[in-house]
């Protein structure tokens, strides 16, 4: 009796244990995505504003891997991105570490603004990244504002940071005034 | 059995072979440093080598004599003094080697005259070079090479972009960490011409075995000259396949890492290209270079080292056509 016990125990921890696996996977190939073309929100004053975007099948993927966030980060720091939002606080370009939202927060909404740029400065980076660096990139600007798990975003950063880690940012819902950031829960 | 031993002992001594190569053995010595070393590393080896035969003789002085009666310890004295002997040089080998290790220590941290700088920036996975020069336009940054000129000693700053890395290239000299916020030194004074390999020996990461640099030792004109054309702005392409080429180049994800000094492509992420072809590998030495390779490369770069940074840019056959011409031209 005993002896099943533990058994069944030393199971449950190993199948608990490859739950892990998953989120540093590290994917070196992308299969090629066909862009969401997602509409960017530009207003809250269109109707069905209010109603919650889902993440696409695609965006919840590299925003729920460590490795693709990761990879993220450093982009962040390649294609200097710094030069205008800081460290993820913002200078010539608005603050990506705060709850707002200009063009919507949702992980493809952020990678529509990267890839076709926005008005007022924000250059399209279509055809300079490719669409595996612009999908981690995005997921590493969702996770500045601690919209990203916390087993999948990196605890040490190797940029300057003006926030707590990221595994440490406060448990509040730093989205809770942009229902458009809002990811629907897997069913 | 005996067959699966005759295979073993071959596999051994295949394995042994390899060390024949000159190119990367600390056994070769072709620097002032690594002489120093390698003189070292003899004593060292004649001295511990001949204390435990000695040590093997007399374990089997002791098991030959036998018990005798079990009372009488016969020579007693002899004993004494072989055990007084054997302290005594004991210390004094050890004496030596400390000595010997210290000395060459000094050697190798001595402040050499007129040096040629140099610095060396590791980075996940490759290495970025620096020729550095008072005049700022004599400044050079190449990459994944290091050319010396022969009998001038080279004073290397090492430095980490990412995490610690080591470079050692054993021919010219021993290993030195390269650690992120920190600036390490190195000297080697190279006394031979010819080619050397110099290898990343502290695991920096998946790629860390890809980590090679391709070392040459030039006659001094043969450097100098080698130097002044890497100075040079990349050559301009010629035919129409060449010329599209580069306009894909600075126009696609390429030119937002590399750099090509004489175009509009300055990233400063990625390896310096500005003379691509003139180097002899690519990717830090995990391939040879030319235009096959290169092809397969730019179509696949995680296919031959999973993990490096360079992604696998999207585009046409034609477009990747033009593109290899174009940097096969970059001599």
């Amino acid at each position: 009796m005993c002896s099943r016990f533990r058994t069944a125990s030393a199971v449950a921890l190993a199948v608990l244990l490859l739950a892990g696996c998953e989120r540093e996977r590290r994917e070196y190939h992308a299969a090629p995505t066909q862009a969401p073309g997602t509409q960017p929100r530009l207003s809250t004053l269109q109707p069905g504003a209010d109603q919650a975007t889902p993440a696409s099948a695609i965006g919840r993927h590299y925003e729920n891997n460590a490795y693709h966030v990761s990879q993220g980060s450093k982009w962040y720091r390649w294609f200097n991105c710094n030069g205008c939002h800081g460290n993820g606080g913002g200078a010539i370009g608005p603050a990506l570490m705060d709850a707002r939202w200009r063009y919507g927060g949702s992980i493809d909404e952020v990678h529509a603004s990267i890839m076709d740029g926005r008005p007022n400065g924000m250059p399209s980076w279509r055809g300079k990244l490719t669409d595996q660096q612009a999908w981690q990139l995005s997921a590493y600007v969702r996770s500045l504002s601690g919209n990203v798990r916390k087993d999948a975003v990196p605890s040490r950063l190797d940029g300057m940071r003006s926030t707590p880690p990221l595994t440490q940012l406060p448990e509040l819902d730093p989205e809770g005034d942009d229902p458009s950031a809002h990811t629907v829960p897997q069913p | 059995m005996s067959r699966l031993r005759g295979w073993s002992v071959a596999a051994v001594a295949a394995a042994g072979t390899c060390g024949c190569n000159r190119i990367q053995s600390a056994l070769a010595p072709a620097g002032d440093q690594a002489r120093d070393i390698g003189t070292i590393w003899e004593l060292m080896l004649w001295i511990c080598g001949s204390t435990y035969l000695l040590v093997l003789v007399a374990l089997a002085f002791a098991m030959l004599r036998g018990h005798g009666d079990g009372h009488r310890v016969a020579g007693e004295r002899t004993i004494e003094r072989g055990l007084a002997g054997w302290v005594l040089l004991i210390a004094g080998l050890l004496t030596v080697l400390t000595a010997a290790s210290f000395a060459v220590d000094r050697r190798l941290h001595a402040t050499p005259e007129n040096p040629l700088k140099i610095q060396v920036t590791a980075k996940q996975w490759w290495w970025q070079v620096d020729y550095l020069d008072p005049d700022p336009s004599r400044h050079l940054t190449t990459a994944n090479e290091l050319r010396l000129p022969r009998d001038r000693p080279a004073e290397i700053q090492l430095r980490s972009a990412d995490v610690i890395h080591s470079l050692w290239i054993p021919a010219l000299a021993g290993k030195e960490d390269l650690i992120p916020g920190r600036e390490n030194r190195i000297v080697m004074t190279p006394r031979q011409t010819g080619d050397f390999r110099g290898q990343c020996a502290e695991f920096c990461g998946l790629q860390h075995a890809k980590m090679a640099l391709d070392v040459q030792v030039l006659e001094p004109a043969a450097f100098a000259q080698w130097r002044n054309a890497q100075l040079a702005p990349a050559t301009s392409p010629v035919s129409a396949s060449a010329r599209h080429g580069e306009r894909v180049f600075v126009s696609a994800a390429c030119a937002l890492c590399h750099r090509i000094r004489g175009t509009s492509a300055g990233g400063v992420s990625g390896p310096e290209l500005t003379h691509l072809a003139s180097r002899r590998t690519l990717a830090a030495g995990t391939l040879k270079m030319d235009r096959g390779t290169l092809a397969a490369w730019l179509a696949d770069p995680q296919a031959h080292k999973p993990g490096v940074d360079m992604p696998a840019v999207p585009m046409s056959a034609r477009d990747r056509e033009a593109l290899v011409d174009y940097l096969m031209g970059l001599r």
